[in-house]
């Protein structure tokens, strides 16, 4: 299992590829330039200090360590599932109803998968439980992400539609069903598509990576496969529950509209 | 549907409505954006007009009535108290049709529950409306199509914000007649938005003008 070595030259040869696409974008005056710049270099130094983080992390082994990792990577992704959103739920609800959602399901399925499917000794040994997870809620936050940015701006654009549909005698369940189904449903057609597409359109990330690091192919096809099923869980229960609970949250306790809930 | 014993009317009513399940709306003290101390009592078949310069509170108050809008004070329909029940049974017995009329749906009768609806003929409507396209609908036949909703919907009384605001003379007499006869016939109390004097002239059995944060009867 060798895997040859990357030095930095070789990785400032595909930094001039992003760099020539930037100075490409400026000259076509897209104004993504300095933005796509930005986000090479948050590549380069949040990947280089997971890196050492992991190491450090390996070595150690101890169960409050990974925890304690497990939570940063949790509320960074809450912080990144609020960001996403236009009008997104004043006083925190988009984060504590995004945060809540993403630890109830990628941290059960993972903790489930780890437990059940895979089984290593420890059941937290971080070299399965930290990539597992971080798969898990990249793609969750995906999901939520869509799903409450969907929601949020559905029902800011068809507030008086609801409002109507309120004054009619409908429940709020019906009166938001619209824009919540369409939430959901948004929500989840990413991951849907990648396992449609899994393997004739796209060689998946994980799969392609085991494969790089010298596992046998149909070893890695067996893990990408757990992979897409647990992730299609998480992400798929994660939105349900995301949407579920801001749909409730934009309604009272007398089922009235609260629009006013909703900031930019 | 709940039936609720006549008695809940009030007593001096000289002509007592003729179905058994209608009743009074009685406001009492609401307070609702600019507008604080509101009472007012509509008897069962009676129209209530509303009359005041824009941004008075008009609209503010009848979705405060619809409990679309937080606020003060009380609201009863007969017997039945607005926070006493959940609040879509009390939108469906207190119908608010809005200014503006929305439709969700592609065809007109996607709206209305099943079955023809009463009133297409008389409000000046095609018959075979049911199965248009919203999208054809003119905003005059929008607006005779949301009161027919509101009345498919079986409501017990109504909050009519300017219900004939983009309708011509002849269409608006219609909508004018159809809906006293109605609110006779039902026993429905009604509260009517209007700009128009002749129609408060013509529709209205009282009429209070928003003065300020407060309703005055109007002469």
């Amino acid at each position: 299992m060798n895997v040859i070595d990357l030095s930095g030259g070789q990785l400032a040869l595909a930094a001039l590829l992003v760099v020539a696409l930037a100075g490409s974008t400026q000259l076509a005056r897209l104004d993504i330039g300095a933005t796509m710049l930005i986000a090479a270099l948050r590549t380069v130094v949040q990947l280089s200090l997971i890196g050492l983080v992991l190491e450090a992390l390996f070595a150690v082994a101890a169960l409050p360590w990974i925890a304690l990792m497990a939570l940063v990577m949790l509320l960074m992704a809450g912080r990144e599932v609020t960001a996403r959103q236009k009008h997104r739920l004043r006083g925190g609800w988009a984060f504590g109803i995004g945060t809540l959602s993403m630890f109830i399901s990628a941290f059960s399925v993972t903790v489930l998968t780890l437990i059940v499917v895979i089984g290593p000794t420890p059941w937290y040994a971080p070299q399965y439980a930290i990539p597992l997870l971080g798969m898990m809620l990249g793609n969750t936050m995906t999901g939520v992400a869509l799903g409450l940015d969907r929601l949020t701006d559905a029902v800011w654009r068809q507030r008086a539609v609801i409002e109507n549909r309120l004054m009619l005698g409908h429940r709020w369940q019906d009166a938001i069903g619209d824009a919540r189904r369409d939430a959901m449903r948004s929500g989840m057609i990413p991951i849907i598509n990648g396992m449609a597409a899994a393997g004739i359109v796209s060689l998946p990330g994980m799969m392609t990576g085991q494969i790089l690091a010298g596992a046998a192919p149909t070893l890695a096809v067996k893990y990408q496969i757990l992979i897409m099923f647990t992730i299609t869980a998480g992400t798929g229960f994660g939105t349900l529950a995301a949407v579920m609970a801001a749909s409730r949250r934009l309604f009272d306790e007398r089922e009235r509209l609260r629009i006013d809930r909703l900031g930019r | 549907m709940t039936t609720f014993p006549s008695t809940a009317a009030h007593p001096v009513d000289p002509t007592p409505p003729p179905c058994p399940d209608t009743a009074a709306l009685v406001v009492t003290d609401l307070a609702v954006g600019p507008l604080s101390g509101v009472s007012m009592h509509v008897p069962a078949g009676r129209i209530l007009a509303l009359s005041g310069p824009s941004g008075s509170g008009k609209s503010r108050l009848l979705r405060a009535l619809a409990d679309l809008d937080p606020h003060r004070g009380a609201v009863t329909l007969g017997t039945m108290q607005q926070r006493a029940v959940p609040a879509h049974a009390w939108r469906q017995a207190v119908m608010m049709v809005p200014a503006d009329s929305q439709w969700w749906g592609d065809t007109v009768g996607a709206h209305f529950p099943a079955g023809t609806p009463c009133g297409l003929v008389e409000l000046g409507l095609d018959a075979a409306v049911m199965g248009w396209q919203v999208s054809r609908l003119s905003s005059g036949e929008k607006q005779r199509l949301a009161v027919l909703r509101a009345v498919a919907h079986t409501p017990r009384a109504l909050l009519l914000d300017e219900p004939t605001a983009n309708l011509d003379v002849d269409t608006t007499r219609r909508v004018e007649a159809w809906l006293s006869a109605q609110a006779r016939q039902h026993g429905w109390p009604v509260v009517w938005v209007a700009h128009d004097p002749a129609q408060i002239e013509r529709v209205a059995d009282q009429h209070l003008r928003i003065a300020g944060s407060a309703l005055s009867p109007a002469a």
